[in-house]
């Protein structure tokens, strides 16, 4: 395992509170999470998803926004019931539907954040509205 | 965002985990939308009520919600449900999908909706005195909020699913939106040249002007709506403009409440001609099922199906749907058993367009409703005949 160092400390807006810690995956499109993701899976099944297949559990999900149908907030709480939802969410800008699915599925959840300098693989730490980010030193050269 | 020390009592859960998730979710649509406080409602509405868009999980997650102790603390209408909670076996319904349907109306009884005995409608205006003017409520049906803002000038977001709840059990929601008054000013004026006269040329000209306009706010400055179904024909333009768009209130020069204090914004939307959102709605051919009620019918287009079929006899069978105080009031009247001697059936609770139908056989409906048209085709699965209720009618009619 290479050495990681803190590369990021943010604080953003808090939308639930909790704390997690996880590897990021980050999608730079917006994720719908009815007919999305598999509520019973956490596999991202929409076709032509920059994520489709990877599986969002236990993973610092990062996304731009929300999209799709209101009943999304439903399948983030599935998610949450079978033990395959993100360890936390990271938005750019929060709308209702994760919003809510995050509050009721009990999932820490912060926006407001600079998240396209986030990469797939980071370990993220979410406390409150206070986000660390670590990354291993090798890769550290490639930030610009 | 301001809160009260009530208010921030109830978010640090001092008043239980049921109260304090409602309020984190009303101050997190807060917060997204940049509200400065919370105001209290008169009333609310909740969607989700059906089991066919709820889930086993939306259930279980009910379940929890109400055994922590959930309680609302204004009156609170509920959405339509997927079935006529009575005469299900009629209608055809599996009875393993009926009984979850009924446990969420059960669970929302707990809660205290409807005051323990919910009438699911999505026209709940019907019910109870409707809210006044200026008066703010958290109503989530799309026809609904667009009914409520737009003929009665209340004021109301469009409540997604568990935010109207958390709105009821907390009483409150953050003032933003449609709850400013800056946010109510129109935004394209609607010009209509081939004046609408029935309730389906109303539906189509709404799904038209939905199209075109998005989440805008019309003004119409020159439409006339005259009786007969003159309310009717309202709650068919603004039910169709909030299904193809996300129109959730609009003025009617003359005819809305609040229209007199605008005057016409620069951006102007013609109309020419019905026909083209006729062409958008309607796929012709024969139909399994005429529906008239989409959004829940009112007791005066309840009489007037029952004029029209009074002494025929349908080849096909009519379904009216609205809510149990509608159909008690048509049952009392004589018009539910003219409706029946035709072959018609009145059924509450129920809406069609979430219903799951082709597992009930059904795979061409006909509707006077653009919103109904739109949702049967794109939620239901089923082909759709638009039309007026004198062309269905006639069509069905040996």
């Amino acid at each position: 395992m290479a050495e990681e160092r803190l590369l990021y400390t943010w604080k953003g807006r808090l939308v639930k509170a909790g704390h997690a810690v996880g590897r990021a995956l980050v999608s730079p499109e917006p994720i719908g999470f009815l007919g999305g993701v598999d509520g019973a899976t956490g596999v991202v099944v929409e076709r032509g998803h920059p994520l489709e297949g990877q599986s969002v559990a236990g993973r610092v999900l990062v996304f731009p926004h929300g999209k799709g149908s209101t009943v999304g907030s439903y399948v983030l709480y599935q998610l949450a019931e079978c033990g395959c939802a993100p360890a936390a969410i990271l938005n750019a800008e929060s709308e209702p539907i994760v919003a809510v699915g995050a509050i009721i599925a009990e999932i820490p959840m912060v926006d407001h954040l600079p998240i396209h300098l986030l990469r797939t693989g980071d370990r993220v730490e979410v406390e409150g509205e206070t986000v660390r980010v670590w990354r291993a030193v090798e890769d550290q050269g490639q930030v610009r | 965002m301001r809160l009260t020390a009530e208010e921030r009592s109830w978010l640090g859960g001092e008043a239980g985990p049921a109260l304090q998730r409602a309020m984190e979710i009303v101050v997190a649509l807060g917060r997204i939308y940049g509200a400065e406080r919370l105001i209290p409602v008169e009333s609310v509405q909740i969607s989700g009520v059906s089991y066919r868009n709820l889930g086993e999980a939306g259930l279980r997650f009910l379940r929890r919600w109400v055994e922590e102790g959930a309680r609302v603390r204004v009156p609170t209408f509920l959405n339509p449900t997927a079935m006529d909670l009575a005469a299900w076996r009629e209608q055809g319904f599996d009875p393993h999908f009926a009984a979850r349907q009924a446990e969420i109306v059960d669970l929302f009884a707990q809660m205290g909706v409807g005051a323990g005995e919910p009438m699911p409608t999505c026209a709940p205006y019907y019910l109870a005195r409707p809210p006044r003017a200026g008066s703010h409520v958290a109503w989530a049906e799309s026809s609904a909020v667009s009914y409520a803002n737009s003929l009665l000038g209340a004021r109301t977001n469009r409540e997604g699913g568990p935010g109207a709840i958390a709105a009821a059990l907390t009483g409150r929601v953050a003032e933003y939106g449609l709850h400013l008054e800056a946010n109510r000013r129109p935004t394209v004026t609607v010009a209509v040249q081939e004046p609408p006269r029935t309730v389906a040329d109303f539906s189509a000209l709404g799904a038209l002007v939905g199209r075109e306009i998005g989440r805008g706010i019309p003004y119409f400055v020159d439409l006339r709506v005259e009786e007969p179904l003159r309310e009717a024909k309202l709650k068919a333009l603004g039910a169709a403009m909030a299904a193809t768009g996300a129109v959730a209130l609009y003025h009617v020069a003359g005819v809305t409440p609040e229209a007199a204090q605008f005057t016409p914004p620069a951006a102007r939307l013609t109309v020419g001609s019905l026909r083209e959102g006729y062409a958008m709605l309607d796929e012709g051919g024969d139909v399994d099922l005429l529906w008239v009620g989409c959004p829940h019918a009112s007791l005066e287009e309840i009489e007037r199906v029952a004029a029209r079929v009074a002494g025929r006899r349908l080849r096909r069978p009519l379904w009216i749907t609205c809510s149990r105080a509608v159909r008690r009031v048509a049952v009392e009247a004589g018009w539910a058993e003219r409706i029946e001697a035709a072959g018609g059936r009145l059924y509450a609770d129920a809406c069609l367009a979430i219903a799951p139908l082709r597992d009930l056989g059904i795979r061409a409906v006909g509707t006077t409703s653009a919103k109904g048209a739109f949702y049967l085709r794109n939620l239901a699965g089923v082909a759709v005949r638009f039309g007026t209720l004198d062309d269905l009618l006639d069509s069905v009619v040996s």
